[in-house]
């Protein structure tokens, strides 16, 4: 990529280094130190046994057996990516920084999804730099095993910036499953990841963001699709374990004909987490459709906004939002804001369902009289509330992310 | 198998059940008529310990249990079952999920054997009862407590809202959990039936039926009479006895 281009980014994202974000807490940067380089690793089986329990709490598959590719990063390095044999040539997945270097065509890329100068946490990715991946599906291949990435941090009260770029060249599918994780002594500290993709015509994917922070841990992940023609994107978020604060709200502009966009959420808020979780889909080209579904449980003294903004741009478009909430504790505090736009687009179909409610007495004295003890009955129906089915996901990753409910739900619910 | 004694019960601030007392011997298929608000579902319920009913007085033995204070899933894990008129559905929990749970995770095919006995086997990936019709939730209930097995199995109203078709299958499902293919010797399993119409007597045999009106079992007598008695009747009669 050019060098004047980038140093555009970095004059823009200087102009933007104090500014605060739309909704969230502020978070001061000074707190928290750059993360710094670690070494190599030899494969994902050779981490340290605390470093991998959290990698796969949060997803990630450290035999690779049933995933095609794999880059994981520690904190400010990349320590391991691999493509599998069989997949090679079919798929790319490189830091960030060496695509940088390596395509010029990263231009038409870089910074074209988020904005840089959108608030202090993109401008701050933008100045300090610190990997995140490349991943790049090549045109037309159907990538039947998920493709897995895993973002760490294993200092305490560090900030890790990624910059991570996605995309799916016209007519390809895939499965992305990316974790986010610390291991048990990191307590504190701040993840800033920013996510651009570009689905092309005719491509698809299913993207899974697996969270599993510290209690002291912020988190500000940026996120934005931009959708061709006839291209699908599906964007999953699963968020089990506290957090002390994340907010985010990924978009999808489906700019060509018959683009389609679903995403969904499972938040379980514990402590006094402060989760501020949405999605926007803009619905700008002929006969696109879009969906934004969200599962919240809010416990302890938790916090979550579920937000979620609709906004069509077209007559011939359609899109529903459907969020759902069950409050856990009298301390805990949920907030459904769903907001549908008709921008100029006198035929849109918005629409939106929202609520939130107690878990149901009858539906646990039911199960009850079936043998079930009441805190085994409330677990069921919380797991069922959490349904996993809303993921869409292929049943080998499904069950396996219904298996990480599941244990987090008998060590927290 | 069930002695209840003297059980006095409310639901809210309405006192509901004002003095029952009741035997059924291990075999023994009782059916329960009355009016509606006389009692009947509250009955099966507080047997089952739905926490809504609240017992004041009396005692409720089960094989010489006291089971009077003990709650639903103590009491279906000592052998009692419950088939509910209005069963709520649960969303993000599939049918065969619950199956296996309620079996005591017994295997897929056993499974899957009980669900075509009652043509529940399209049914097993759907979510529990949600957007099943009167017939569907009937079988699913029996389908349940095909899984369930209990010895005590309380019946409320397993006819209403069902087809003729459903009915059959129905009746011949509960009879297999009333275990009417064991001789009559052998029999063990007992059942309370709550029926409004009696035509699940068209397809199980019952061995002795109460009317309950007002929360007192005002009559008893051998399920053709008591049926003969409200079809010829209705309800009139009875209420001169209580």
């Amino acid at each position: 990529m050019q060098i004047d281009l980038l140093q555009k980014y970095k004059d823009l994202a200087r102009t933007a280094i104090h500014k605060k974000a739309s909704y969230g807490i502020d978070i001061d940067l000074k707190m928290y130190e750059d993360a710094s380089e670690i070494e190599d690793y030899k494969g994902l089986n050779a981490l340290p046994a605390e470093i991998k329990e959290a990698a796969i709490l949060a997803g990630v598959d450290v035999s690779e057996k049933n995933r095609s590719g794999t880059y994981m990063q520690i904190d400010h390095s990349v320590i391991y990516n691999k493509i599998m044999e069989s997949y090679e040539n079919k798929i790319e997945i490189i830091s960030v920084n060496d695509a940088l270097k390596k395509f010029p065509e990263m231009e038409k890329y870089w910074w074209q999804a988020v904005n840089v100068d959108q608030d202090k946490y993109t401008a701050n990715a933008e100045l300090k730099p610190m990997h995140g991946y490349f991943i790049r599906v090549l045109p037309g291949m159907k990538i039947d095993r998920p493709i897995q990435s895993c973002l760490m941090l294993q200092e305490n009260a560090k900030v890790q910036n990624v910059h991570n770029i996605i995309i799916l060249e016209e007519g390809a599918e895939a499965q992305i499953i990316t974790g986010c994780a610390v291991p048990p002594k990191v307590k504190e500290g701040l993840h800033i990841g920013i996510s651009e993709f570009f689905i092309k015509k005719g491509a698809k994917l299913t993207f899974t963001m697996i969270h599993n922070w510290a209690e002291d841990f912020h988190v500000r992940p940026r996120s934005a699709a931009i959708v061709e023609e006839d291209a699908t994107f599906i964007n999953n978020y699963v968020l089990l374990k506290p957090v002390k604060s994340i907010q985010m709200f990924p978009s999808a502009n489906l700019i060509g004909k018959n683009a389609k966009a679903q995403f969904n959420s499972i938040l379980y808020g514990k402590n006094d987490s402060h989760i501020d979780v949405g999605s926007k889909v803009i619905l700008t080209g002929e006969n696109t459709a879009g969906q934004a579904v969200s599962r919240a449980i809010v416990d302890d003294s938790a916090t979550i906004f579920a937000r979620g903004t609709l906004i069509g741009k077209n007559d011939t478009v359609k899109a529903h939002l459907d969020c759902r909430g069950i409050l856990a504790s009298k301390n805990a505090v949920m907030y459904a804001i769903p907001e549908l736009v008709a921008d100029k687009s006198t035929h849109a179909k918005l629409s939106h369902e929202a609520a939130i409610g107690p878990i149901g007495e009858e539906e646990i004295e039911y199960l009850m009289a079936r043998g079930l003890p009441k805190d085994e009955a409330v677990t069921l129906i919380t797991q069922g509330f959490m349904d996993t089915k809303i993921l869409g996901l292929p049943e080998m990753l499904e069950s396996s992310i219904k298996e990480m409910i599941n244990k987090t739900g008998k060590d927290t619910m | 198998m069930l002695t209840i004694k003297n059980l006095y019960a409310q639901v809210g601030n309405h006192l509901i059940l004002k003095g029952i007392n009741l035997n059924i011997n291990d075999g023994e298929v009782v059916i329960l008529m009355g009016p509606n608000g006389g009692g009947k579902t509250t009955l099966l319920h507080t047997i089952m310990g739905m926490p809504k009913y609240k017992i004041i007085d009396g005692q409720i033995l089960f094989n010489n249990i006291d089971i009077t204070n003990l709650s639903p899933d103590e009491r279906a894990k000592l052998g009692i079952g419950i088939m509910f008129q209005k069963p709520p559905y649960i969303r993000g929990i599939n049918l065969k999920e619950l199956a296996s749970i309620i079996s005591g995770h017994k295997d897929k095919k056993t499974i899957e054997n009980y669900a075509e006995d009652i043509d529940m086997n399209d049914y097993l990936e759907r979510e529990v009862n949600f957007g099943f019709s009167g017939g569907e939730l009937k079988r699913s209930e029996v389908f349940q407590l095909l899984c369930q097995n209990p010895k005590l199995i309380l019946l409320d109203e397993p006819e209403s809202g069902v087809d003729i078709e459903n009915i059959s299958l129905i009746g011949k499902n509960l009879n297999k959990l009333l275990g009417k293919e064991e001789k009559i010797k052998d029999r063990v399993k007992s059942g309370i039936i709550v029926t409004h119409t009696g035509y699940i007597l068209d397809y199980i045999n019952a061995n002795k039926g109460f009317i309950l009106i007002d929360g007192k079992i005002v009559c008893e007598g051998t399920p053709n009479d008591i049926l003969e008695e409200v079809r010829k009747y209705g309800y009139r009669r009875c209420q001169q006895c209580k």
